[in-house]
């Protein structure tokens, strides 16, 4: 690599997240609007951001190289990748070396997606999750022999179908563990283009304009020859149909009910008062019927702090019950006050997302990016 | 933003259709320093980005950006050069009136002619459905306009061009006249839009 003043590097969303997944070291000058980084921005374990708008540094970047580390790596982002570069070049001229921009900026890292491997099967299969680090979202496939399955899938349906196709695996499943308000989900176009069945829970669906399949308790799905099974449980509260996955009696898929750090929320389809008795009713009740042993897998992650070794996000159920603020409010009014009255703001465009989740919007490529715009702030601690 | 064709003259046209950020913002950097205080600057831009960034932009430099019509995929951005002397807040002329007196005014219905002195453009996209547009520089033509027998309060964007429009109007004659400060920048109360 030449040192030669003026030449700035690109980082890829990919090289990024393995840096973050790694906890190295990071510096991050923020090009966007204040508002856009106030609103959402990159974080991790060692990661050091300040936010300097582009156009306030048109005419030079003097005022913003004093502010920034002669002896680390430093990340420049913008919303697509044009001022970064923009910025990037002329850091790079007033004699700054280890100057990076993130290539497709915020866009595609919104969009990126990082299949890290969860663990193995008792017939020899695998579990991985699917990080979209950008946005917090949470996918999971499940595989065993040639077959897969793939739950809370993302739009992003390329990749599973890439990574299924690399490892000879056909996807039979997609499966939804409720109808998302923070995301567009991927399951039924991903069935669709694989031919595999399509499973959301019914109460959940009463609205959508396509077939699918009941997701419903104690009928379990089969995946692979030797029978790997994922047995639903019936776990409302985020929405009324949310339906909780036990898979191979080990991995324990909560979906937006129950997250590492927090637990969901409960308003998002305008219902909190009706559905905080039952969001109470599962995590303090149903959830902890449960074996302590089974290893919580959420849809979503709230924090970079909630990435574990590899970027997994998981925690043994019994260590939530200790540690998570959401399962330790002894009383209920305390509880009712804090998954209706204390939430943060709600997601971008979460009333649009339901109505294309149903099949009753049908926004093109652009317009679903927009509409996911910024983090997912699906748990209750989230701000 | 609107969807109507602006009722003002633009004194330059800037096409950004198809630059990327931070092209937009860039091109209309060194468009303005070809412009003289007070003109307006027009720039069509597709790059959806460039509405806050324009916003963004004209705060941190101190110009003012007056607003946004979408035809289609264009966007029209409109900006307005500052002067110097419009951002110093230095009034001469004694009599004023406050912002939130002008409310109360309002809200009382008595009688009285608001007259508001800033260029046609900054007037399309945000005023006071009361107030009649005489722009500063036409004034002096259009006295005749003007009541003699009610209280006349002269708004502007920060309360100097209308300091100058009030001495103006001492000078011909116009006794029950009052500045209105600080003027538009801080209007607080419903405005009609371009």
């Amino acid at each position: 690599m030449s040192n030669q003043q003026g030449k700035v590097q690109k980082m890829s969303a990919h090289d990024l997240t393995e840096l973050l997944f790694a906890q190295e070291e990071l510096f991050i000058l923020d090009v966007r609007n204040q508002e856009d980084y106030q609103d959402w921005r990159i974080e991790g374990h060692r990661v050091d951001s300040i936010n300097v708008p582009y156009f306030e540094l048109i005419d030079g970047v003097e005022a913003v190289v004093g502010k920034l580390p002669a002896s680390q790596k430093i990340l420049v982002v913008c919303a697509k990748e044009g001022s970064s570069i923009f910025v990037a070049e002329q850091l790079a001229d007033a004699g700054l070396h280890d100057v990076y921009y993130l290539e497709g900026g915020m866009k595609q890292w919104s969009e990126h997606l990082a299949p890290v491997k969860v663990g193995d099967l008792r017939d020899g299969g695998e579990i991985y999750q699917f990080v979209r680090i950008g946005k917090g979202c949470l996918s999971y496939m499940i595989v065993s022999g040639q077959e897969a399955a793939v739950v809370d899938s993302v739009r992003m349906t390329d990749v599973y179908e890439a990574f299924a196709k690399e490892r000879g695996l056909s996807i039979k499943h997609t499966i939804d563990t409720h109808l998302h308000a923070d995301h567009i989900s991927g399951g039924r176009k991903l069935a669709e283009s694989t031919g595999a069945t399509y499973w959301l829970p019914e109460k959940d669906a009463e609205e959508v304009v396509f077939a699918y399949k009941k997701l419903e308790e104690g009928k379990s799905i089969q995946v692979g020859s030797t029978s790997i099974s994922i047995l639903p449980i019936y776990s409302p509260g985020h929405t009324i149909g949310s339906t909780s996955l036990i898979v191979d009696d080990t991995y324990f898929l909560t979906g937006d009910i129950l997250f590492v750090a927090s637990i969901g929320r409960p308003d998002l389809a305008g219902k909190a008062q009706d559905w905080v008795g039952d969001l109470r009713d599962t995590l303090y009740n149903r959830y902890q019927e449960l074996s302590k042993d089974l290893l919580v897998l959420p849809a979503h992650f709230g924090s970079y702090v909630e990435l574990g070794t590899n970027g997994v996000v998981s925690a043994r159920l019994g260590d939530l019950y200790r540690n998570n603020p959401g399962l330790n409010i002894a009383d209920e009014g305390d509880f009712r006050r804090t998954v209706t009255e204390e939430l943060p703001p709600q997601p971008n465009a979460y009333q649009e997302i339901r109505q294309v989740n149903m099949g009753r919007l049908k926004p093109d490529e652009e317009e679903q990016r927009e509409m996911e715009t910024g983090p997912n702030r699906c748990a209750v601690h989230d701000k | 933003m609107s969807a109507t064709q602006p009722s003002f003259s633009v004194d330059k046209m800037l096409d950004c259709k198809g630059l990327a950020c931070p092209m937009p913002v860039v091109r209309t950097k060194k468009a303005m320093e070809q412009l003289a205080p007070g003109q307006v600057l027009e720039v069509q831009a597709t790059d959806k980005g460039s509405l806050a960034d324009m916003k963004g932009w004209a705060n941190s430099t101190g110009h003012q950006y007056l607003g946004t019509v979408q035809e289609g995929e264009v966007l029209k951005h409109f900006l307005r050069k500052a002067s110097q002397q419009e951002t110093k807040a230095e009034t001469k002329y004694p009599h004023t009136i406050t912002n939130e007196e002008l409310q109360a005014k309002l809200q009382s219905g008595e009688p009285f002619t608001l007259i508001d002195v800033r260029e046609p453009a900054e007037y399309a996209f945000e005023r006071i459905s009361v107030a009649k547009s005489i722009p500063m520089g036409v004034l002096e033509q259009r006295l005749a306009e003007l009541p003699t027998d009610r209280d006349i309060f002269v708004i502007c964007r920060s309360g100097n061009r209308s300091d100058l429009a009030c001495r103006l109007l001492a000078d011909k004659g116009f006794s029950r006249v009052k500045n209105v400060v600080p003027g538009m920048a801080r209007w607080v109360g419903s405005v009609e839009k371009q």
